[in-house]
């Protein structure tokens, strides 16, 4: 059986399922956030039930809409906290937390092995830790709370090879928008992705969480790695910080592998030494092409964050483009960190410190622009290249702004140049002056004089 | 009302009860919400016909009550104001006005029995708690029709 096969069916209590049959299935884990919580727990209060099936495995979020901007955002919010007091949720986190699909994996709520439902689309999210992860809609949502229990089709499997290694400045995020783009945006309709191959073992936790947040993109119902040494590693480290506890007994109970004769829909190989820098252009995930063919594009805005690329890993890289750099004055740089722990973390490290430096706004840990429904909206005309996962008409503001995808690097040299730009390029040209003394004269001349550049 | 605005601006105007959406290919692509299906069964549209759905979509569809079925080349097989007459048990989709037939993929039985049931929201409420496990049969997918 594939990880998915093996997954339902230890969920709904079978030896063996195949892919087509239809299973009732136990969830171990569900997430709600602040776009539909208020549905949700209404859907519940009106069909009389009083209490969720799972304490310990029910998750709220609050990350759209952080803080709210407007009176109904806050109506809504308000509206949530008063469900949640009244069912007694445990896992509440709110505003300012951070990003669902952060703080599951990064408060220790994901384990390998376990079936996850979320009503968000980016569920998928994670496999990451070998979970067979998805989303669903609110009425959905309030069956699976209130019963623990929901139907699911065993889907097929396709499995994408990762061979070789990456270039000096491409990211898992240039390797996941090559996918979309090679294959296209249904490739994975209804099905499980497998991330595997020799080279799986090289991609990060953190990068596992961007691959597999963007298999929705390619229609994708799971998108999973298989657990493994670096999942391991991860679990552990969850522990050492006092999130978890036992990690290890956990992990060897939970932990799934696929068959060595699982059956496959399609197995394609992913060359990841002939990918660069990748962008995907208005309006289409799949609509993807190397940086080269975007470069000079000229844009507005440039977002760094979402649950995509919003953690520490993608602040670090972009930081290391944005270092004694600045923001070009036709670029409105904002990052959003996934959650608080990234930014203060990152506050640790400096990486802030570089951010701002360069001209970055900081916004708090959510999900910020990414979908449209709080700040940074586009105007007509306007470009922005983002992080994040989704450039569909109309999505963050003007639908007649236009949208381009790309990994923390290509935002942050894009950033930086005023267009769409090569990050590789900007690697190579010469080293930016060293930033002067801190409160001399001599600083102030020079940022009287770096936008004359 | 916005549905499906941008394609047809007047459609949420013009559409009448037991009107059956015709699409091409991902229809519903992009959202995890149910009010995209939701405003469909509103309007009263019967059905959604697609050569192909996203997957949210889909079970989304299911969920609310909204009858779905994938056919693929029903795009190019219709066009409005066309006589349709969807079978959601055996997929047959014939086009009156030209005489053809197009055969879809209906869903298992067990989906179009959440249909039926009204979604899952009524099986939540339903007196007689007809759990998904009665639903689903011995040997689903290999039952006939």
């Amino acid at each position: 059986m594939t990880l998915a096969e093996k997954i339902l069916a230890r969920a709904s209590g079978r030896d063996r399922v195949a892919a087509g049959e239809f299973v009732v299935a136990t969830v171990d884990l569900a997430m709600t956030h602040d776009i539909f919580a208020a549905q949700v727990f209404d859907h519940l209060v009106d069909a009389g039930i009083t209490q969720v099936f799972d304490q310990e495995h029910t998750v709220v979020v609050m990350d759209h809409l952080v803080p709210p901007s407007t009176e109904a955002a806050a109506e809504q919010h308000k509206r949530i906290r008063e469900h949640v007091a009244k069912f007694g949720i445990e896992n509440f986190y709110e505003a300012g937390s951070g990003i669902c699909h952060q703080l599951l994996p990064e408060r220790g709520h994901v384990w390998p092995g376990m079936l996850v439902v979320g009503t968000d689309s980016h569920t998928t999210t994670h496999g990451a830790l070998g979970a067979a992860s998805t989303g669903i809609g609110t009425s959905e949502m309030a069956y699976a709370l209130a019963t623990g229990t929901l139907w699911f089709r065993v889907p097929e499997t396709i499995r994408f090879d990762l061979e070789g290694s990456l270039d000096e400045h491409v990211s898992w995020k240039d390797v996941v928008l090559w996918i979309a783009g090679r294959f296209g945006s249904d490739v994975a309709q209804y099905r499980s992705i497998e991330f595997a191959g020799p080279s799986a073992s090289q991609v990060s936790v953190s990068s596992r969480l961007t691959i597999c947040n963007m298999a929705v993109e390619m229609g994708a119902k799971f998108g999973m790695f298989a657990p493994d040494e670096v999942t391991a590693d991860y679990l552990e480290n969850l522990e050492h910080s006092g999130v978890v506890e036992g990690w290890q007994q956990r992990f060897a109970e939970k932990r799934v592998e696929a068959d060595p004769d699982a059956s496959y829909l399609a197995v394609h190989r992913v060359p990841l030494s002939e990918i660069g820098p990748q962008v995907a252009l208005p309006h289409e995930v799949d609509h993807v092409v190397p940086v080269g063919e975007a470069v000079g594009t000229v844009i507005q805005q440039a977002f760094i964050g979402s649950c995509t690329n919003g953690r520490l890993e993608d602040l670090a890289a972009a930081a290391a483009v944005l270092k004694g750099r600045q923001v070009h004055p036709g670029v409105r740089l904002i990052v959003a960190p996934a959650s608080r722990w990234v930014f203060q973390e990152a506050l640790r490290q400096g990486i802030i410190q570089i951010l701002a430096d360069a001209g970055a706004s900081m916004l708090p840990a959510g999900c910020g622009p990414c979908f449209g429904g709080h700040g940074g909206l586009l105007a007509a005309g306007e470009r922005c290249i983002g992080t994040h996962n989704r450039n569909f008409v109309g999505r963050m503001g003007s639908a007649k702004a236009e949208i381009f995808l790309a990994s923390p690097e290509t935002v942050a040299a894009s950033a930086v140049a005023g267009h769409i730009a090569d990050p590789r390029e900007l690697a190579g040209e010469n080293t930016p002056p060293a930033a002067p003394q801190r409160g001399t004269r001599e600083e102030d001349i020079v940022h009287a004089t770096s936008h004359q550049r | 009302m916005h549905t499906l605005e941008s394609v047809n601006p007047s459609f949420a105007a013009e559409v009448q009860a037991g009107d059956v959406v015709v699409a091409g290919r991902d229809f519903g692509c992009g959202s995890s919400r149910e009010t995209a299906p939701e405003n469909l069964l509103e309007l009263g549209v019967a059905c959604v016909v697609a050569d192909s759905f996203a997957r949210l979509f889909l079970r989304n569809a299911v969920a609310i009550g909204l009858p779905v079925l994938p056919c693929p080349g029903a795009s190019s097989a219709f066009s409005p104001g066309c006589d349709i007459e969807v079978d959601l048990a055996t997929g047959e989709v014939r086009n009156n006005d030209a005489g053809t037939v197009l055969h879809g993929e209906p869903l298992p039985e067990s989906m179009r029995r959440i249909l039926n049931a009204g979604g899952m929201l009524a099986i939540l409420k339903s007196d007689r708690l007809e759990t998904l496990e009665s639903l689903r049969q011995e040997d689903d997918g290999r039952e006939s029709g």
